[in-house]
């Protein structure tokens, strides 16, 4: 059964596979790990479909960036609930190397972190079903920001100008 | 003060419905323990010993006496009578109920006040000098710069799961009364080489399992540049900090693991690449968020003598427990937490409500929490601190010992604390029981005691001129003492003196290192001096020459 996910703030099917779940599917959307990318980078370029590259927490950007063109999606792990260093990864892939295809958080996402996650500029997410109903509501948990960011971001004005009594 | 716009107000109340949320979720089954908890945290809430303790932010310690009588009703409605202000300028309740915490939320949005990420693995309040405003000889006032980054801090959507927690002091004097070198981040208004005003940047610095002074990593910042170089510290400190090991997760392990040569050049390699993309602060912001910060309505008055002719007992509360003012006739006045007794920091929802009231009549209606537990009124008027010590003597906060040695800083401790070893409330009771001479007091001149229970330094014991930390032993409570720290300008880290002792010995062990200091010490030097000049063996050798009478 594909994976559903929520990308640009709606429901979908995924169509994307990461290596490990490609077997006898070769044609279809390839997530291919950092690692695979580095050994085989020619053989991958060759499978002719369009290729994303799955981060670890502890990759640096800087690392693959002259290849960024080659891939249609990036996705970001989250090991746990604390692991914070993909939010860096998105901001630089995003503000830094200019990358505009999908952004995707997968491992440990929970709807708690969506709201700071789009504003990294992820636009897809891989939830546990148990949170993927719900996790519309979680993009605006904040209608107003501190500071300017990839998605609605406000222009960092301090102080503004509209008074509490408004 | 700051005052909430709707930005401000929409944001935190949408933190109280995020987190009613929350709550109802785990409640419901919905949140394990584990997820729950790194949500909570983000909120002050922790589960500790007897209940959950929930930490309020106090911004830089500033607050009107309409917050401080907020603060009273939710100790009143939602505790038992009380709150406990903390070395961080916040204030801790400690008998919450989990269900009702979001109404307390939703209590304190009504008086812009919120719980936003003063636990966590985050951006903590940012804190400052008490007498920011006030004290004769500042640069500038820091306060306006600890709201601009109080607000680039919240919610910030990159630096919100960070390695540990994380922690900016900024001041504004050469003095250093916010313990800004053991923050992870110091901010120092400086004069640049042109005379401009700018910051220098101190980072690295910690207390807790291994303490280490902050270092400068840049002398000079022009002051517009100061998010966008907050911004490059922690973007370093996300992808580069330790996760693998929570007692070496704090950028102070990074900056020594890489030394501050090679951590200066990462920030500032950083910095140059996300400078020009990144908030800037310009003047007219500096102007506006000033504005918010502009001296009260002073009177024009003489300088006074307010305590001539006055007794004895209020003589010594006007020189211990009041301060020199910028402006001529005006004093700011230190609200002693520190009677013994009572446990240093704790005050009670009527003396909030009487603090609250005398703000209002003697300083302009604003209160401040200061780093040593204690609090403050900035503006009384010289000829008024008689009648003010009279209402503050009647509610028990007017015990004359800022400074000195009764003036503890201290943890909550074994009675509250699920981290702590050993008490310390109880060990600050016996040690004003010990010292209960005013006039030996005295004698002994600025003596800073610093207590904590555990190795995690809530109570500060690293930077304490005399530092105390509880360590279990097969199941005792015993205490190891540190002398020689300081949390200044001058900041060092306390040497221990020798193997640890048990807790009836604590006063007695004190009491032999002060009198090696009065027998030793030079005219006009302070205990910190006397070890500084010494060295710790004199006082060692007392301390364990004889076992120590029981």
């Amino acid at each position: 059964m594909p994976r559903r996910l929520l990308r640009d703030r709606q429901i979908v099917e995924d169509e994307w596979l990461y290596t490990a779940e490609a077997a006898g599917n070769a044609f279809a959307p390839l997530i291919v790990t950092l690692d695979e990318w580095r050994n085989d980078r020619d053989a991958w370029i060759a499978h002719g479909g369009r290729l994303g590259l799955k981060l670890e927490p502890g990759h640096k950007i800087e690392a693959f960036a002259p290849d960024l063109g080659v891939f249609a999606l990036i996705a970001a792990g989250f090991t746990g609930p604390g692991e914070g260093r993909g939010y860096t990864q998105g901001r630089l892939l995003r503000e830094r190397f200019n990358f505009t295809g999908e952004l995707r958080a997968t491992g440990y996402v929970r709807r708690d972190q969506l709201f700071f996650l789009a504003r990294c500029g992820f636009n897809s997410f891989e939830l546990s079903d148990a949170d993927i109903e719900d996790a519309l509501s979680a993009f605006s948990t904040f209608s107003a920001a501190y500071q300017p960011s990839n998605d609605f971001g406000l222009p960092l004005k301090l102080p503004r100008d509209t008074p509490a009594s408004a | 003060m700051y005052r909430y716009d709707l930005t401000d107000k929409t944001l935190v109340n949408e933190r109280v419905a995020q987190f009613r949320d929350q709550t109802r979720r785990f409640l419901a089954g919905a949140l394990s323990e584990d997820e729950f908890r790194h949500l909570r945290l983000r909120n002050g809430l922790y589960i500790q010993r007897h209940a959950p303790m929930l930490r309020v932010a106090i911004p830089y310690g500033l607050l009107s006496s309409t917050q401080l009588r907020a603060l009273a009703r939710i100790a009143r409605r939602y505790d038992r009578g009380y709150g406990h202000f903390t070395t961080r300028q916040n204030i801790q309740y400690n008998w919450p109920k989990l269900p009702e915490v979001p109404d307390i939320l939703a209590d304190l949005a009504e008086v812009e006040m919120h719980a936003i990420q003063t636990s966590g693995n985050c951006i903590r309040n940012i804190t400052s000098d008490h007498l920011a405003g006030v004290t004769p000889n500042e640069l500038a006032d820091p306060r306006p710069w600890c709201e601009i980054i109080r607000q680039w801090a919240t919610f910030h959507p990159e630096f919100s799961y960070l390695p540990r927690k994380f922690k900016i002091a900024v001041t504004g004097a050469p003095q250093d009364r916010a313990a800004s070198l053991v923050h992870d981040v110091g901010v120092h208004i400086v004069r640049g080489p042109d005379g401009a005003l700018g910051f220098e940047i101190s980072a690295g610095g910690g207390l807790g399992r291994t303490p280490i002074i902050g270092q400068v990593v840049r002398n000079f910042l022009p002051r517009e540049h100061l998010l966008s170089y907050l911004e490059a510290i922690l973007r370093v400190y996300n992808a580069e900090g330790r996760r693998d090991n929570l007692t070496k997760a704090r950028i102070k392990i990074l900056v020594r693991s890489l030394g501050l040569e090679e951590f200066t050049r990462r920030v500032e390699a950083e910095w140059e690449l996300l400078r020009e993309g990144a908030p800037r602060v310009d003047d007219a912001a500096v102007a506006r968020m000033h504005g918010y910060f502009d001296p009260p309505a002073y009177r024009t008055l003489p300088n006074a003598n307010p305590d001539a002719g006055k007794s004895t007992a209020f003589r010594a509360w006007y020189r211990y427990n009041t301060a020199p003012h910028k402006v001529a006739g005006y004093r700011a006045v230190y609200v002693s937490l520190k009677k013994p007794g009572v446990a240093p920091g704790d005050v009670t929802d009527a003396q909030m409500e009487l603090l609250a009231d005398l703000s209002d009549q003697y300083s302009f209606g604003e209160i401040r929490a200061t780093h040593t537990q204690n609090l403050l009124f900035a503006d009384v008027e010289q000829d008024r601190t008689h009648e003010l010590w009279q209402n503050l003597e009647k509610a028990g906060l007017a015990t004359p010992n800022i400074g000195t040695l009764t003036d503890i800083i201290c943890c909550p401790g074994l009675d509250f604390c699920s981290l702590a070893n050993a008490g310390s409330i109880d060990v600050a009771k016996l040690i004003n029981e010990r010292f209960d001479d005013y006039d030996y007091l005295y004698d002994l001149g600025e003596l800073e005691v610093k207590m904590s229970g555990c190795m995690n330094a809530c109570g500060h014991h690293h930077v304490g001129h005399i530092g105390i930390l509880g360590v279990d032993k097969s199941g005792e409570e015993w205490y190891q003492i540190t002398i020689g720290g300081a949390a200044g300008a001058d900041a060092s880290l306390g040497e221990v003196i020798g193997p640890s002792v048990p807790k009836s010995e604590v006063p007695e062990t004190i009491a032999q290192l002060l009198d090696v200091y009065v027998e030793r010490r030079q005219p006009e030097e302070r205990f910190l001096d006397t070890v500084r000049r010494l060295g710790v063996k004199p006082f060692k050798e007392r301390v364990y020459a004889a076992p120590v009478a029981a």
